[in-house]
């Protein structure tokens, strides 16, 4: 059974997607203009309809849904990790995909050039994203986008190799930790030597929304039905956990395959709206936090209610990074990180002057 | 208290020579060293001894949750091939100091014992439903069923977790200080629990460190340095004497209303501090 306040979440979750989808759609380059006036009179100006319709159809719809489903995926990945770590300072690029996205297109970039990387990264990020996941053996063609997936994926891999399994935990996260230092220097040391690249790759580590068709749509919201059913058919795993490694064992849970999906939905998860958008964040962070600053329940609940709001976090973000400076443009991780840094201080600041409540 | 003679007829569960190490690179301890023993089917045991004897690694190889040398065999059966979900129906342990699941509902909590019982995503079932209440009003924690652990004390928390224990209504429960935290009152209702279990012949087996309480199982495990030192009835004078020398003759056993009663004797070392 879901409480009463879940139900509002659920709503708020779902109203201020389309309330922003809307908004989202309004607010360009040129700050907030309503170009859902002319589509809906087309006889009034036939030109700027036929430009409204491109402008709407192929530019802001699919970035201001792929903002929701990158925020979605990142949102759903936090809460994951924060169960599977047992850590509610847990984030979602803690098994290194981060870094190893980081290092993906760093070494893309090198390979391909700089001059691709400054002018080309958008059309390279942007044109790739149709067969990038879906192939591995020839990333270099592809571009970007498959690099950053693949990145992420042997990161994360790499992390496993080094905490030898799922076994334990705390190793994990150290492996994690690990990976996540050396691969960072590594990416710096490529960037060291193709000097080009630097502001494409600034781009990246920054997060954006701006290269997301409809191609990265279609993806990110395949892979998020994927990890959605994927996480709702581990959740007791997770709740399970949260009495204990040993607990969960003399439950009968075969805790080593079971982590191991877990490990699988995070890193598919965060592989994939890091190669659509860029590394955002504190979004995976925060958007579990809010959830529980709202209502505090099972791990199926606790997914999917941060997911929704991971999803709305991330396209409020994303349509203040747009509006606030127009026609300059933030980069929504920036701002993310100031929102759920400043979000996250509150919640502790609050959680020490309410008695009993926790971060 | 049932005065059943320790001839043991069904055994419920058996260690040969156990090994168990705990700590991991140059850090590791043979906390177990070769443990044989047999639990009695349908009886109370209390394994004790003093700190560091072995007691709770012991009950957790008993349990299969921790790697281990040599065999356990449960119901006859070796423990590491009775299948997982099997095994979690038939035997349940209280862990010590269990993880705070403290966003979690008293209910929900209680309700994960029925997971070997439930069919993957499954909602509950009636009968999961009625063995939950059951083991929330055993353990006097039904009225705070909506309330999340976060919320909860100590021993009430203790409360929720042993009554997660009892919703698995498994043939054998295995309880590592089930006692922690709980007060003179909600210790007699644990007593009362187990003895309705026993009675019903369900295998106890736990690790206490009130010897007074311990004193009321059927038989005594006696446990020092990762070994068995004595297993018998804990009406019997050598059990008693056996419980005496592990604890370095520090304590003494008397006889009060027909109920045994262990208490600290400070005598010897008074005069030294």
């Amino acid at each position: 059974m879901m409480q009463a306040r879940a139900w509002w979440l659920v709503w708020a979750g779902v109203l201020g997607a389309l309330a922003l989808t809307v908004l989202g759609v309004c607010v360009g380059s040129t700050g907030f203009e309503n170009l859902l006036g002319p589509l809906w009179n087309p006889g009034l100006d036939p030109d700027q309809t036929a430009m409204a319709h491109q402008i709407l159809w192929e530019i802001r719809l699919p970035r201001t849904l792929g903002a929701w489903a990158a925020g979605a995926l990142l949102g759903l990945a936090g809460a994951v990790a924060q169960g599977l770590f047992r850590n509610p300072l847990a984030d979602p690029y803690l098994l290194g995909s981060a870094s190893g996205a980081s290092l993906g297109v760093a070494l893309a970039l090198a390979a391909l050039g700089g001059g691709a990387g400054m002018l080309g990264g958008a059309n390279l990020l942007h044109g790739a994203v149709a067969v990038s996941v879906f192939s591995s053996s020839v990333w270099v063609r592809i571009g970007l986008t498959g690099a950053a997936f693949l990145g992420a994926v042997v990161a994360v891999l790499l992390t496993l190799v080094l905490s030898r399994g799922v076994g334990h935990t705390l190793r994990l996260l150290l492996a994690g930790v690990v990976v996540g230092v050396v691969l960072g220097a590594t990416t710096h040391l490529v960037l060291l030597f193709s000097p080009d690249s630097l502001q494409a790759m600034q781009a990246f580590m920054l997060g954006s929304t701006a290269f997301v068709g409809w191609t990265s749509c279609a993806l990110m919201a395949g892979v998020w039905v994927v990890c959605v059913v994927a996480s709702w058919l581990l959740a007791r795993v997770l709740d399970g956990l949260s009495l204990g490694d040993a607990t969960a064992v003399s439950l009968g849970l075969p805790l080593g395959p079971m982590r191991a999906a877990l490990v699988a939905v995070v890193a598919l998860a965060t592989g994939t709206a890091v190669a659509q958008t860029g590394l955002i964040a504190f979004v995976g962070l925060a958007a579990p936090h809010l959830v529980r600053s709202v209502v505090r329940t099972t791990h199926g609940h606790l997914m999917l209610l941060s997911s929704l709001v991971g999803g709305v976090l991330l396209m409020a973000a994303d349509t203040l990074a747009r509006g606030l400076l127009a026609p300059q443009e933030l980069p929504v991780g920036v701002l993310t990180a100031v929102l759920g840094g400043g979000y996250l201080l509150w919640l502790m600041h609050r959680g020490q002057t309410h008695a009993g409540g926790r971060i | 208290m049932t005065q059943t003679p320790l001839a043991i007829k069904n055994i419920a569960l058996q260690a040969d020579s156990v090994w168990a190490t705990l700590g991991n690179g140059t850090a590791k301890t043979a906390v177990l060293q070769g443990v044989s023993l047999d639990i009695a089917a349908g009886q109370w045991t209390s394994i004790v001894g003093p700190n560091g004897a072995g007691k709770s690694t012991l009950l957790k190889c008993l349990a299969g949750v921790l790697p281990h040398q040599g065999q356990v065999n449960l119901l006859g059966r070796p423990l590491h091939s009775v299948p997982h979900r099997e095994r979690a129906r038939t035997l349940a342990w209280l862990g010590q100091n269990e993880a705070s699941a403290d966003d979690l509902t008293v209910w929900d909590v209680a309700m994960l014992g029925r997971l070997p019982h439930q069919a993957w995503l499954a909602a509950p079932s009636a009968q999961d439903r009625s063995a939950v209440e059951t083991a929330l009003r055993a353990t006097q924690a039904w009225e705070w069923r909506c309330r999340t652990l976060g919320q909860l004390s100590g021993g009430e928390r203790q409360r929720v977790l042993l009554a997660r224990a009892l919703a698995v209504q498994a043939q054998v429960l295995l309880m590592d200080e089930p006692l922690a935290n709980l007060d003179p009152p909600h210790q007699a209702d644990w007593l009362a629990v187990v003895q309705s279990l026993v009675a019903k012949g369900v295998t106890v087996v736990s690790v206490l460190h009130e010897i007074s309480m311990a004193l009321h199982a059927d038989s005594l495990v006696v446990m020092a340095q990762g070994q068995v030192r004595h297993q018998g009835s804990t009406q019997n004078v050598a059990t008693h004497e056996a419980l005496v020398q592990v604890f370095d003759r520090r304590i003494a056993i008397y006889s009060i209303e027909g109920q045994w009663v262990a208490l600290p004797r400070n005598d010897h070392y008074v005069a030294s501090y």
